[in-house]
């Protein structure tokens, strides 16, 4: 069962890889003459083809990127020429930090209140957090942003240009990016409590805890003993799902904050048409996001012996 | 001591907005419940939530079709300084340009939710339509198209739509394509999943037996019966796509000056925002309003639809 998934989870990233690249060849058309200009004389442009390698077929070069993809060489960036790895490699550790801080402040907060309205359904608590989370959902992430720095600017609490002077300590590091992450959680929190409560819901309405009820265990007994367990598949699946989401959710909130990040060089590339740049970020944002889901699916079938030995 | 204060005083605004919107929306539920044709009722039982989103959303629609006469200056002209304070003759102040941006908030009701609206509808079309012929037709169709949707869903949205803006370049046309395949394929996946599930029923077969034509089928027998879920999803959708576009102008590939734009307009007011100076949150809180009141009214009518009380 497992085996098949990871299977598919493999089929499912290849094609992915396919895409981005298919999608830069279909209609990237030619570097060579886009980047030479008003220099482009045939010799010129068959020259640059020639040093870049697109004389060779697709599949050649498709290979060529995703050997060079694994080996850690994503080509080099067409506007100053510097090897993109080198771009990417701190970036990517600022991003990871940064969507890891958010979900560690999300997670606890998210499932925990998601829990609470789950358990007092229908009651005050959960209709004020019902409005709540679908506002905050409908919310862009730079508004969200934005508020936090509008309350915070004038109190100088937290700086609101998460730049980080290099050589910073961790603590550091966690005050200048507060108010990105805040923002990171607020805006995934929402969306993880409502599917914590869903999930919980559908669980408490089963027969079984019914069961358990009209059998008169006690209400504390039949959340720890008979829902909880059982709530594990789902809940794993809602955070894997969410940490997918802050994947794309840190694009723009990078962007606001000028948070020297993975998705603050896309946003960049993509307005300087800087395709590697590009097409090497994209992979990383894909593979991470096919990967979580990856995972999601795995640890929930783990956790349900069912779903494990179906059939 | 003067943070506590402050805190206070945002509270107090919070609450009489809360209630402001409250009353505006119990005001025009029991308007609707005396003037609406149809079943009294039903407007009578609408949650207050729903009511304010239908409310904004009417607002919304008259400023977009009425903007020339509602605003007070021209959507491109540059009026005055830049940066000029609210209030005078320009109600919230001037832009980076010196463009009145009471005015241009108005306009971008027209821009902004005029290109969402077309996005939507274009990748609704696309989406359904292939949703309910890969449900209807089955075999290859089903299996090629949907295998297609699995993987453009398996890369996350903006980043797709970032990666195919690099190619084509960042323009209105552009955007409005990518954002609706996209989108289209969110819409493919519930379509289908929603007609597959019908399209099992035993009269759809005894519509087959009877040798009706494939486009009868799925106008007459499928297409009715997926229609509620359907809606709800137009709703959603939009919300999704509105959101995407004006993600996409601030970041500054979407809508381009100088037209209207909230995204972008938030994009170019926002170092105001550290003077401590709110107008980069109008447009902002404009597109949130919008959203969160589409929202309230898809929830009622899922709701409704799905006939529970719980």
């Amino acid at each position: 069962m497992i085996l098949r998934r990871l299977l598919l989870g493999a089929l499912v990233l290849l094609a992915v890889t396919v895409i981005i690249f298919a999608a830069i060849e279909a209609l990237g058309g030619d570097y060579a003459t886009a980047s030479l200009g008003q220099a482009a004389t045939p010799e010129t442009v068959a020259a640059l083809r020639e040093r870049l390698g697109l004389d060779q077929p697709a599949w050649v070069r498709y290979g060529q990127w995703i050997g060079g993809a694994l080996a850690g060489d994503f080509g080099a960036s067409l506007s100053g020429g510097r090897p993109v790895a080198d771009l990417l490699a701190g970036r990517l550790l600022n991003t990871l930090f940064l969507a890891l801080y958010a979900a560690v402040m999300a997670i606890p907060l998210s499932i925990g209140l998601g829990l609470l309205a789950a358990l007092w359904r229908n009651g005050l608590f959960d209709r004020l957090a019902n409005m709540g989370t679908l506002t905050a959902i409908a919310f862009p992430e730079f508004f969200v942003a934005y508020i936090l720095i509008y309350l915070v600017t004038g109190t100088g609490l937290f700086p609101t240009m998460a730049a980080i002077p290099p050589g910073a300590g961790l603590l550091d590091r966690l005050h200048a990016t507060f108010l990105p992450a805040l923002t990171l959680t607020l805006v995934v929190a929402a969306h993880m409590m409502r599917m914590t409560r869903a999930a919980i819901i559908n669980l408490l309405s089963s027969p079984y805890i019914e069961m358990a009820r009209l059998k008169g265990v006690p209400p504390a007994r039949v959340i720890w003993r008979h829902a909880l367990p059982n709530a594990l598949a789902p809940i794993i699946n809602v955070v894997a799902l969410n940490l997918a989401y802050l994947i794309t959710g840190v694009v723009v909130v990078e962007v606001v904050f000028v948070y020297p990040g993975l998705g603050q060089l896309m946003v960049d590339s993509v307005s300087r048409r800087d395709v590697p740049v590009v097409q090497a970020a994209a992979l990383i944002f894909a593979a991470t996001y096919v990967l979580l889901n990856l995972l999601a699916d795995v640890l929930s079938t783990l956790s349900n012996p069912r779903l494990l030995h179906r059939r | 001591m003067t943070a506590a204060l402050a805190l206070l005083n945002a509270v107090f605004w919070i609450a009489v907005t809360l209630v402001g919107a409250a009353l505006a929306a119990w005001a025009f539920r029991a308007l609707l419940a005396t003037l609406a044709p149809g079943d009294r009722r039903l407007w009578r039982t609408m949650p207050l939530p729903a009511a304010f989103g239908m409310l904004v959303v009417l607002l919304y629609a008259l400023a977009g079709l009425l903007a020339p006469w509602l605003a007070p200056f021209p959507e491109r002209a540059v009026v005055g300084d830049a940066y000029l304070p609210w209030g005078g003759d320009f109600l919230l102040g001037t832009d980076n340009l010196g463009r009145d941006v009471f005015s241009r908030l108005i306009f971008g009701a027209r821009n902004s939710v005029g290109i969402a609206l077309l996005t939507t509808i274009l990748a609704f079309g696309v989406g359904a339509t292939l949703g309910l012929a890969a449900a209807a037709v089955g075999g290859w169709l089903d299996t090629a198209l949907s295998r297609l949707v699995d993987v453009l869903m398996a890369i996350p949205a903006l980043i797709l739509a970032l990666l195919l803006l690099t190619l084509l370049g960042a323009s209105i046309p552009n955007m409005i394509l990518v954002i609706a395949l996209i989108d289209s394929t969110r819409v493919f996946r519930l379509a289908r999943a929603v007609a597959a599930d019908i399209a099992a029923q035993d009269y759809i077969e005894a519509a087959r037996l009877r040798g009706e034509s494939l486009p009868w089928l799925v106008r007459r027998e499928i297409l009715p019966n997926a229609l509620s879920p359907l809606l709800a999803e137009f709703g959603l959708r939009f919300c999704f796509v509105f959101l995407s576009i004006s993600a996409l102008s601030f970041l500054g590939l979407g809508i381009q000056p100088p037209a209207a734009d909230w995204g972008s307009m938030v994009k170019d007011s926002a170092t105001l925002i550290t003077f401590g100076d709110p107008t980069p949150l109008l447009p902002a809180g404009a597109i949130a309003l919008l959203t969160v009141a589409v929202n309230f009214v898809v929830d009622w009518q899922l709701h409704r639809a799905s006939g529970l009380k719980e």
